[in-house]
């Protein structure tokens, strides 16, 4: 895909998000919207999966760590084409397949029950030894709150992972800076990332822009080359990108906008797509 | 008198994994840093490869085998009782129990027969835990013969598995031809009319010793091997009770929440009758050869005996 057209459909994206969230009247818009340009590009490019086939046995495995931000997966999924995109109408809902967080029994094309932090990173981990046990050549990405690097299972995870050289596992940090409390800084740092990672034996790429598929893909790229250790992608992000009045916006986290609020952000998203489409 | 076979069910559980993994490339051993204590070590000798050392970080030992689960292996992850349900309950109820994966988690060194370690590594609070997440089944097997039953089970089934095994040496007691080893089922070993001894893990041996020195004072014991927790044989317990109106529950583990409180349940549901919970009072451990332990918490035959007798 080009960049143009992975712009497209990260608006795409947002737009599941928002009427997802809308729709239930929960759930976790911010740190969906700040990854919607990494669910678009994992799933739109990078990886080696089959909507025709969710379960396909040599398809790339992708774990979100940061189980919360399931609105922004399950608006890749449904635009990819793992289920109607109707469906993120019923997220939350009783009887959806869209849990609350994201459900290996009930929905189509997750690989992982995911939602308590920490957990994630570790299923992942096991994912890629895996694979190196039985001489298989999928990779394995794992996506993980820069809040929820604080739970201490992340590092046993990393540790294990830098040991073993899991050089086919891939850990994304969504560093939008922002938790429920405040700002990651005024909670409980967990900086510098870069360098944690680094200490943990990764190859560290740090992406200025997280938002930008230019640096993704370049990121990506730099990851399948690297052999011998795995790599984590600690991407700066806008936590709420995409709706104005979210970005930045600690408040975002966990919130779901009012009819009126949710007029203004579909609004926006059109007149994003309506200026992509100018191009 | 010839001498007693004993065996640690550690041990059964490390030879039954050695056997199972010569026949079954995708059973793959976890342990964190207790090879050589949780017996892992003998599956490790002979297949280095497919044994992993998590190193002392038992919660990501949990994940990693979700994740060789998930994509087909079947895991065995292992240590302490204490720390392979006690500090990984949440990983064990969010990332095994939720999704069902295949995990199976062989916990060693259960209960106060741990011994000298004391209090901090007698973990009498496992089977507390592990009931009460959907799905899961739950095994302690009384001996050797038992023990590896429940480790081919276990691999058999689809599914996550709790197996408990013990560190100290206890007699071989199911070594007949007729055994017959079926999760769910619990085994009637000896029939009674006055009183059920609803035994399970060590306890069964310990129960039938018991059995012995009552029936000597002219009472009639039945006792029940209930070596699965859960699922529970609910209508065997709820027969047993119907027959002899008395029963007895023998584990050991805490009183709350374990084999007690779940034969509770069948008896207050299903067939009233009066009950005894034998295990750990409401307390910890603490250090001492393990045999002078169960002798203290009156755990041994001569206890049973003693708190049987009152209770009748």
């Amino acid at each position: 895909m080009t960049n143009l057209e992975l712009q497209k459909t990260a608006v795409k994206v947002r737009k599941g998000i928002i009427d997802g969230v809308h729709a239930a009247k929960a759930g976790h818009p911010g740190g969906s919207l700040s990854a919607a340009e990494v669910f678009t590009y994992l799933y739109f490019e990078e990886m080696n999966i089959d909507p025709k086939d969710p379960k396909k046995a040599d398809r790339d495995r992708f774990v979100l760590s940061k189980g919360h931000t399931a609105p922004g997966l399950y608006a890749a999924l449904a635009n990819r084409g793992f289920f109607p995109v109707e469906d993120l109408l019923t997220l939350r809902h009783i009887g959806s397949h869209l849990q609350g967080h994201p459900c290996i029994q009930h929905t189509p094309g997750i690989d992982a029950s995911s939602g308590s932090l920490g957990q994630g990173i570790s299923v992942a981990t096991g994912m890629a030894l895996s694979a190196k046990l039985s001489n298989e050549d999928y990779r394995v990405y794992t996506l993980l709150g820069d809040g929820e690097i604080q739970e201490g299972q992340v590092w046993e995870a990393a540790m294990f992972a830098g040991s073993h050289n899991l050089d086919n596992l891939v850990v994304i940090v969504d560093n939008n800076n922002l938790q429920i409390d405040g700002t990651i800084e005024e909670v409980n740092s967990p900086y510098p990332i870069t360098d944690k990672f680094a200490a943990f034996n990764f190859h560290v790429i740090a992406v200025e822009d997280g938002n930008d598929f230019d640096q993704l893909r370049a990121a990506f790229k730099e990851a399948r080359e690297t052999k011998g250790m795995p790599t984590a992608i600690v991407m700066k992000t806008v936590k709420g990108k995409g709706v104005s009045y979210m970005e930045n916006a600690v408040g975002w986290h966990g919130k779901a906008p009012n009819d009126e609020e949710y007029a203004i952000a579909i609004e926006e998203l059109k007149k994003a797509e309506e200026a992509l489409c100018q191009k | 008198m010839s001498e007693v076979k004993k065996v640690a069910t550690r041990e059964s559980y490390g030879n039954a994994l050695a056997e199972l993994g010569a026949e079954h490339e995708d059973l793959v051993v976890l342990d964190a840093d207790l090879a050589a204590a949780t017996k892992t070590g003998i599956f490790k000798k002979a297949f280095p490869d497919r044994h992993i050392d998590c190193g002392i970080a038992e919660s990501n030992m949990v994940g990693i085998a979700t994740g060789l689960a998930l994509t087909g292996k079947v895991p065995f992850c292992s240590s302490f009782a204490m720390f392979a349900a006690g500090r990984t309950f949440e990983q064990i109820r969010n990332s095994v129990g939720y999704p069902h994966a295949n995990v199976k988690i062989g916990a060693t060194h259960a209960g106060i027969s741990v011994g000298e370690d004391g209090a901090t590594h007698q973990c009498n609070e496992d089977i507390a835990l592990m009931r009460t997440i959907p799905g899961m089944t739950i095994i302690n097997p009384s001996d050797d013969v038992e023990a590896k039953a429940a480790v081919k089970a276990a691999y058999e089934m689809e599914g996550p598995v709790y197996l408990r095994f013990g560190r100290l040496a206890v007699p071989v007691i199911n070594d007949t031809p007729d055994y017959k080893f079926e999760i769910g089922k619990g085994i009637v070993l000896k029939e009674g009319t006055d009183v059920t001894l609803i035994a399970t893990g060590l306890e069964v041996n310990e129960s039938l010793e018991a059995a012995k020195m009552l029936e000597a004072d002219g009472v009639s014991v039945e006792v029940i091997n209930i070596h699965t927790i859960k699922p529970l044989d609910v209508d065997l317990i709820a027969k047993t009770a119907a027959k002899t109106g008395k029963v007895v529950t023998v584990e050991e583990h805490s009183i709350i929440g374990g084999l007690g409180s779940a034969v509770a349940e069948v008896l207050a549901e299903k067939q009233p009758a009066k009950l005894l919970r034998i295990g750990v009072e409401d307390r910890f451990g603490e250090s001492g050869p393990a045999v002078k332990l169960l002798e203290k918490y009156e755990l041994d035959a001569a206890g049973i005996y003693k708190k049987v007798k009152a209770f009748l």
